[in-house]
């Protein structure tokens, strides 16, 4: 299926399991095709090992289009590779050069245990959207979209923090493995909008405490996952986060 | 305290901490330049003695004095229980990690640029607190004042400590760098129309203070001013 020449070293991280400790391993990948995905080249490298009786690399993906979150991989020491705004299921080979060496690593984190090799566990994002990352309405029919007027800059912003698709490269790429980019964008994203508002300060608070219980790291705002957000979801939602934390906490006589 | 709940204890309640202790030391270090600058009068310390006399003896002064201590001890012991926190966020480090690809060297250098900042710290305090508060200034000046210029010459012939108090100025310069704007962004203050006065008055007031402070060894040694 390659029938491109480029001709690559990658370096990738080989783990068994959570509990046995993973060391890089060399493998050498000629004729690769510069219009391949990240994935699809290592579709390749997986080709070979099979056809040569070896395990072949675990990694995540799904959709393949940059939408489902699921694709992860830290390439030469960035989450989803070298170029801005995109996932790895987009990055293709054409951004690497013949002979360049590539290592891939797992996204590492506390939080984040390694299942094998480049796939981890990333349900701790699903707790913490669990945990408040929902609003509650009634049954029956939906209303009428324009019964709740919302002006454009704030439907906007809402769309924004919404289009995180929770890969976790921001806690990949974080030096404290800290989510709050993460968590922010999804509290942002109903805060934003009336019907965010009832939960509005028990969702701030019981997120952000299913957050610190799950290990994440504390955010020390170097705007690395910020850089590095395949959906360029802004530190914005970090200050506002921040500001509902706060808000719940001594203002609202609420308490969780 | 049942109602605020685990608001300090949870990491976003660490990080305000951290932010609203960082401001006040910002405002000290105003106030702290703010007197020093005296001595660029160069009227031999006169006017510098009379600032130092004042935050010696006033009350206000003395009992800010307390609150200032007791803000930098809960800023290095907070950094340092997020500092480990952290470390344990991320056990396995990676085997290349581009962090400049993403990230300025000084912003994720905090805690270094901090303890560089502490050592000079506890230098500083031996070189001058020390001496005013506990074993005392030898003599005096032409206002009667305890001569606390005269210390400063004394001190700032060294050229060791010289070099060394401009290079660890460099230091709080990068540590202001990153800590000015970081505060407000902690403190929720992130908005489309503040963000570029906090941008750039973090980066002009790191600078200029920096370069006060560490003009002021210099200017002795160098005996710009005597």
């Amino acid at each position: 299926m390659s029938t491109g020449n480029m001709n690559l070293t990658l370096k990738v991280w080989r783990q068994k399991n959570n509990k046995t400790k993973g060391a890089l391993v060399d493998y050498q990948l000629s004729d690769i095709s510069p219009d391949m995905s990240f994935l699809e080249m290592f579709d390749v490298l997986n080709e070979q090992l099979i056809n040569k009786g070896e395990e072949p690399v675990v990694f995540d993906h799904d959709c393949r289009e940059g939408i489902c979150g699921m694709c992860s991989m830290f390439i030469n020491g960035r989450p989803h590779g070298p170029k801005d705004l995109v996932t790895t299921c987009q990055l293709h080979m054409r951004s690497f050069k013949d002979g360049d060496t590539i290592v891939v690593e797992p996204w590492r984190a506390a939080a984040f245990p390694v299942v094998k090799d480049l796939t981890v566990d990333r349900s701790a994002f699903d707790r913490v959207i669990a945990a408040g990352g929902f609003i509650s309405v009634n049954t029956g029919n939906a209303q009428d979209a324009n019964n709740l007027p919302i002006p454009k800059m704030q439907a906007d912003a809402a769309f924004e923090a919404a289009a995180c698709i929770g890969c976790g490269a921001c806690v990949a790429t974080c030096k404290n493995a800290s989510a709050m980019l993460f968590v922010s964008a999804k509290i942002s994203q109903l805060a934003l909008l009336p019907q965010g508002q009832p939960e509005r300060y028990r969702r701030v608070q019981s997120m952000v405490a299913q957050m610190d219980a799950e290990g994440f790291g504390n955010c020390t705002n170097t705007g690395a996952c910020e850089a590095e957000c395949p959906k360029g979801i802004s530190l914005e939602n970090i200050a506002r986060m921040n500001r509902d934390f706060a808000s719940a906490k001594f203002i609202s006589e609420e308490t969780v | 305290m049942s109602g605020f709940g685990n608001a300090f204890s949870s990491s976003i309640g660490k990080k305000f901490i951290m932010g609203v202790t960082g401001l006040f030391l910002i405002l000290f270090l105003i106030v702290h330049a703010g007197i020093n600058s005296l001595i660029f009068l160069d009227d031999n310390g006169l006017k510098f003695n009379i600032g130092a006399h004042f935050m010696a003896t006033n009350w206000i002064i003395r009992a800010g004095e307390y609150i200032l201590f007791v803000g930098l001890l809960v800023h290095i012991f907070q950094a340092l229980r997020l500092t480990i926190q952290n470390r344990k966020a991320r056990p396995e480090r990676y085997v290349v990690n581009n962090g400049n690809a993403n990230s300025k060297w000084y912003s994720r250098s905090m805690g270094l640029l901090g303890t560089l900042l502490l050592i000079f710290l506890v230098i500083h305090l031996k070189d001058f607190w020390v001496v005013s508060r506990f074993t005392g200034i030898p003599t005096v000046d032409a206002n009667g004042n305890e001569d606390l210029y005269a210390v400063m010459r004394e001190k700032f012939q060294d050229p060791v400590r010289v070099v060394a108090y401009v290079l660890l100025m460099i230091s709080l310069c990068y540590h202001l760098l990153h800590g000015f704007a970081s505060a407000f962004q902690t403190m929720g203050w992130n908005h489309s129309k503040y963000n570029g006065i906090i941008k750039s008055v973090g980066v002009w007031y790191s600078i200029i203070i920096s370069i006060i402070f560490a003009l002021m060894p210099i200017a002795v040694y160098t005996g710009l001013i005597n």
